[in-house]
C-alpha cells in the first residue's frame, strides 16, 4: 500500500499529511512535487492544504489546470482514492472532480479554529470508521471555504448521500451559528459520483494526535487504509 | 491581426458578494451611502486572431476554461482592434 502527497508551490500542509500517514498511521507515503506527476500507481493521493499559486485568480484554480491533474483524473477513473483537504478541496472543485465551488466566506475573513462536524455519510472509503451522525472536532483554516453549488447539484448530492461532513453544533444540530463560513446546507465534505474522491475544507491531519487537542480526524486516514486493505484482500481472493 | 480584448468577470445575479458588502460598509463609514455595490474583475488581453469573431471565440474559451467559474460567475467580452 502506498500513498502520495502532492506538493504544489504554496502547499503548506503537505508535511503534516505526510507525517500523519507515515509516522502515525504507518503507511508508505511519497511526497511528490507536482511536476513529477504520478510515476507509479498509488492506492491513494492526498492533495494537501495551503495556498497553491498564492490563491491567484481563485483558490485552487491554477493548480487545477496543471498536468499532474490529468494523472490524478486517470487515477480516479481506475477507482483509486483521492482526498483533497482545504486548498486540496478547492483544487478538486476547480478541476471538476467534485461539483460546486468553495468560495469566499460569507463573512470575508480568514477563520482558523476548531469546529464541529457531523458525519452524514459513514458508508464511504473515507468515513467508514465513524458512526452515522457522529460529531467530531477538527480545525478549519480558510478564507475561501463556503460551499456553493446550483440547486439541482445540491439536491443530487443530498439524494445520493454524497455529503460526507456538515458543520454542526457540539450536539450535532445544524444551527446558523455552527456554520462558520455560510456553506449551503452546512456542507463541508463532498464526494464524487463514484465515491472515491472526497473534498473537505476541515483539516483531519491537524487533528490526528490527542496531544494536539483532538485525534478525531485520524479516522479519515484509517478509513482509507482499511478500505485499501479490504480491496487488496478482495482482489487476491 | 492583433486584438485588444477586455473580459469582465462578475458574480451571477443572486450570488453572495461578501467583499462588496465589506467595501460598501467601509464606504458608509466614510459617509458614502451606497444603494448597491458590485465587485468585478477586468482582464485586458492582447492576442492575435484572424478576425473579430475568432478573437471573441478565443476569449470565450479562456473564460470557460480558466478565467471564470461557471458555478458562480458570468462574463462579458469586448473586442477592440
Amino acid at each position: 500500500m502506498r500513498f502520495a502527497v502532492i506538493q504544489f508551490g504554496g502547499s503548506n500542509c503537505d508535511r503534516d499529511a505526510y507525517y500523519v500517514l507515515s509516522e502515525i498511521c504507518g503507511v508508505d507515503t511519497d511526497l511528490l512535487w507536482y511536476k513529477e506527476g504520478l510515476q507509479r500507481p498509488y492506492d491513494a493521493v492526498i492533495i494537501p492544504g495551503g495556498f497553491s499559486y498564492g490563491d491567484y485568480l481563485r483558490a485552487g484554480a491554477i493548480a487545477a489546470r496543471t498536468p499532474v491533474m490529468k494523472d490524478i483524473i486517470t487515477h480516479v477513473s481506475e477507482g483509486r482514492l483521492v482526498l483533497g483537504i482545504c486548498n486540496g478541496a478547492q483544487i478538486l472543485a476547480e478541476s471538476g472532480l467534485i461539483p460546486g465551488v468553495f468560495t469566499i466566506n460569507a463573512y470575508p475573513k480568514f477563520i482558523c479554529r476548531d469546529v464541529h462536524l457531523r458525519v452524514d455519510q459513514p458508508v464511504t472509503p473515507f468515513t467508514s470508521l465513524y458512526r452515522k451522525n457522529e460529531v467530531i472536532r477538527i480545525p478549519i483554516a480558510h478564507k475561501e471555504g463556503r460551499y456553493v453549488a446550483s440547486e439541482p447539484v445540491i439536491k443530487d448530492l443530498e439524494n445520493s448521500g454524497r455529503i460526507a461532513f456538515r458543520f454542526c453544533s457540539p450536539d450535532g444540530t445544524l444551527t446558523s451559528e455552527s456554520n462558520p463560513n455560510g456553506s449551503l446546507n452546512h456542507i463541508t465534505g463532498v464526494l464524487n459520483k463514484t465515491g472515491n474522491v472526497l473534498a473537505m475544507m476541515p483539516h483531519p491531519e491537524r487533528a490526528s494526535e490527542e496531544i494536539l487537542g483532538s485525534d478525531d480526524g485520524k479516522k479519515v486516514f484509517l478509513s482509507m487504509i482499511t478500505h485499501i486493505e479490504y480491496t487488496e484482500r478482495a482482489s487476491v481472493q | 491581426m492583433m486584438y485588444l480584448v477586455k473580459i469582465t468577470i462578475g458574480l451571477k445575479e443572486g450570488m453572495l458578494d461578501p467583499e462588496a458588502m465589506a467595501i460598501s460598509h467601509a464606504l458608509r463609514n466614510l459617509g458614502f451611502a451606497t444603494d448597491d455595490l458590485k465587485t468585478k474583475r477586468l482582464y485586458i488581453i492582447r492576442f492575435d486572431a484572424a478576425n473579430a469573431p475568432e478573437a471573441e471565440e478565443k476569449a470565450r474559451a479562456m473564460c470557460e476554461r480558466l478565467l471564470a467559474n461557471p458555478v458562480i460567475h458570468h462574463y462579458e467580452i469586448e473586442v477592440h482592434r
